[in-house]
């Protein structure tokens, strides 16, 4: 019994490398990198040979991450909210195929997008997958659920989703932590065959026994003490709460509820609890962080029955996280501040690093583009360089998801949009835009793409990118012409030849890559103050 | 006993060193902590804040309600203003004097300074310049925590083993450093 000061996501790799973890399969994404990165930089993980190694993308973690389960193992595979879509293949189907060796797969979910596109609830996919669900209040339950999640999912025979977003990920607390367990043998399915090969005949058995196991995992969901039911006398009102909600609720009630309350840190719906709940309670409010899924759940389609407060009626806000404030109100409580924010004080929005190469590719882009009177659009993708959106290079048209950049510019290039580039990292470039190049090539698209290498994968904070020092060499082996391949230092000394490079490639009617190549200027700061040391 | 304190700056300014620094410190007391931070975008050179509370009592929500915090600490002077709806009525704004300027907008230094002057309980002062003449700039966290230590319900001498513990492994120069670095700040607040 060791008292630590967590992070929710450390509390999570913690408990996994405890719970006799083998590997963990991650592609970075706000607020879930710290995960892996806990592993990688921890001494027992390293002794024990866990693989921590970042992968190309969620899906190629996803599918490594049940090969070795396949192979009798325990393993973690980390991703952002968005990195779910990306690895949804996979995901939908290991729930045809079950697991061998325990599987926990983390969503970070990022309501009020505070890194991200968009704020999607990943519980929709677990849902849709029909696969059971956990989703922590605090870093204590994280760290109980994920060390004993992989029994669980063993137990089952299925992948757990333990879904958290930003505040359970990035909020430390103490954590006390349990003894370590051995890592399983390898040990291969017996059945693995009936299971593994979705073939149809097959596939349809699976899908029978998936809708068979439902009772299953719904009577786990209401015995396994997650779901907690908390008795109170005033029953004009029951509130339901999911994830970390329950904490913004008991903020509220510092000298305990007055109201029944359910709290659901486990899916599918505990029935019975909520049929005590609505059955005991006139009228229900529901406070869910992030999309209102319970709630329509509860409700119905049409509405009729049940009194259900929250987020469709206006109770609370459709869009964003809660917070205490939030579910204060929804309470009929008063909230006080006394001291607004001064007219004075200004917006401070993030922004490219001084020194920072993404800033010079810009510089020169936006010259040579502004010879062609306006018909240049600019297709960008996601990473710190999509801060070229923001004053003063206003330089990019576009950022809408991985990979996206290469392949919106070439339907923008089909429908005969000229100029037609595309900028996109390093690492997002091996994460998917390797397959939309192929598609260019196909068809020698007139297109003009730039790969702004830092060799780095800066936005999440400097982990390894996958394709560093062979980028030249992908595109050539995709098939894009070595003379059409040109690499250049972005640095203001170099500005005339980073200017004649667009402009020729440009004007080449096919495929062309442009490789402005310089370290990203806080991994170099970060290397140089290890040096000294 | 309860503390809410929302630490504010900008990306890059090690907010969260300070609190590093009173979680451990905290930890060793036996207090409840709850700790939220800001990584990814904001990260930056954008505006960060981290919402830290302390207690003798279990702490339910990670983020601090408005209206509730007992202090804001902040590496910048308009940073500082930014969360003051969360400020209690008697509550206390620590902040460093100078501004962080990475915005072509940054409003009339003098105005910061008179809204600043508006509230009841502030401490104002230049942390880098005492932390230049205790040895290093970079301590300037350090010292802006020593001057916040007046008031965080932490004893002065756990603060001091929570350096140990952060900076323990930089070597003994640095640590001592950071302890000079906390006190000149401590001083400070005292006598402001
Ligand atoms: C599917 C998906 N996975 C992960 C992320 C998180 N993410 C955003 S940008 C980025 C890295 C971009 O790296 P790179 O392309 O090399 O650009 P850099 O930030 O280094 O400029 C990541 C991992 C995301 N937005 N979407």
């Amino acid at each position: 019994m060791e008292k630590h000061l967590f992070l929710g996501d450390e509390a999570i790799a913690q408990a996994a490398i405890d719970a006799g973890l083998s590997g963990v399969y991650a592609y970075p994404g706000t607020p879930s990198t710290e995960i892996t990165e806990y592993i990688q930089t921890s001494s027992v993980a390293k002794e024990r040979g866990i693989h921590s190694r970042w992968s190309t993308n969620e899906k190629t973690a996803m599918e490594a991450a049940l090969g070795m389960s396949y192979a009798g193992k325990r393993t973690l595979c980390c991703m952002k909210h968005v990195g779910l879509n990306v690895a949804a293949d996979c995901f939908m189907n290991v729930a045809m195929s079950g697991i061998n060796g325990g599987m926990i797969i983390i969503t970070a979910d990022d309501p009020s997008m505070h890194s991200s596109q968009n704020e999607q609830d990943n519980r929709v996919y677990g849902n849709f997958a029909m696969l059971p669900m956990l989703e922590p209040s605090n870093q204590q339950e994280a760290y109980d659920m994920v060390y004993d999640g992989f029994e669980l999912s063993e137990r089952l025979g299925y992948p757990i989703l333990l879904r958290i977003t930003t505040r359970m990920a990035h909020s430390r607390a103490g954590v006390v932590t349990r003894p370590q367990k051995q890592e399983n043998p390898l040990h291969t399915p017996e059945d693995g065959r009936q299971r593994f090969i979705l073939l149809p005949a097959l596939a349809r058995k699976r899908f029978k026994a998936l809708i068979e196991a439902q009772d299953t995992f719904t009577e786990v969901s209401e015995t396994s003490g997650y779901n907690q039911y908390f008795d109170a006398p005033d029953k004009s009102l029951g509130i339901i709460t999911t994830g970390i909600a329950f904490n913004y609720l008991s903020e509220n009630y510092p000298d305990g509820f007055t109201h029944p309350v359910l709290k659901i840190t486990q899916y599918p719906l505990p029935r019975k609890l909520l049929e005590r709940i609505t059955g005991a309670c006139k009228e229900i409010l529901i406070l869910e962080e992030g999309f209102p899924i319970v709630e329509k759940q509860l409700k119905g389609f049409l509405g009729k029955g049940l009194t259900v407060r929250g987020r469709l009626d206006g109770t609370l806000q459709r869009d964003g996280e809660l917070n205490p404030d939030a579910v204060g109100k929804a309470l009929g409580r008063e909230v006080k501040s006394y001291y607004p924010v001064p007219e004075i004080v200004e917006q401070r929005p993030p922004a490219l690093c001084r020194g920072c190469g993404h800033r010079d590719v810009y510089e020169a882009l936006n010259e040579v583009l502004s010879e062609y009177n306006g018909t240049a659009k600019v297709f960008s993708d996601i990473g710190c360089y999509t801060l070229g959106a923001l004053p003063p290079f206003r330089a990019i048209d576009s950022c809408i998801d991985m990979g996206a950049s290469i392949t919106m510019a070439k339907g923008a290039a089909d429908a005969g949009l000229f100029p037609a580039i595309s900028v996109i990292g390093d690492s997002t470039f091996t994460h998917s835009g390797m397959t939309g190049l192929l598609d260019c090539v196909n068809e020698s698209t007139h297109i003009t793409i730039i790969i702004s290498d830092n060799e780095t994968t800066a936005m999440t904070g400097g982990q390894d990118s996958a394709g560093t020092g062979r980028l030249e060499a992908i595109c050539a082996g995709i098939g894009v012409e070595p003379e059409h391949i040109r690499t250049v230092i972005p640095l203001k000394k170099n500005y005339e030849e980073m200017k004649s490079i667009i402009r020729e490639e440009i004007e080449y009617r096919g495929v062309s890559v442009i490789i402005p190549r310089r370290e990203c200027i806080q991994a170099f700061a970060g290397k140089r103050k290890t040096a000294q040391k | 006993m309860k503390t809410d304190i929302i630490l504010a700056g900008v990306g890059g300014q090690g907010i969260l060193s300070i609190a590093a620094v009173i979680g451990e410190a905290a930890l060793e007391d036996g207090l409840y902590m709850k700790q939220a931070e800001v990584h990814g975008m904001s990260q930056r050179g954008g505006d960060v804040q981290s919402n830290l509370r302390l207690s003798d009592k279990p702490i339910a929500s990670d983020l601090i309600a408005l209206g509730q915090a007992d202090l804001i600490i902040s590496l910048e002077p308009m940073e500082s203003l930014r969360y003051l709806p969360y400020l209690k009525e008697d509550g206390r704004i620590v902040t460093h004097s100078q501004p962080f300027d990475n915005i072509p907008n940054y409003p009339d230094m003098e105005k910061v300074l008179a809204e600043l002057d508006k509230l009841p309980y502030k401490v104002v002062i230049d942390v880098e310049t005492v932390a230049k003449e205790v040895g290093s700039a970079r301590a300037a966290n350090i010292v802006m925590l020593g001057a916040a230590a007046p008031f965080i319900n932490i004893e002065y001498a756990k603060l001091e083993d929570g350096i140990r513990r952060i900076f323990g492994r930089k070597g003994e120069e640095i640590v001592n450093m950071n302890l000079k670095a906390l006190k000149a700040g401590y001083d400070l607040a005292k006598g402001a």
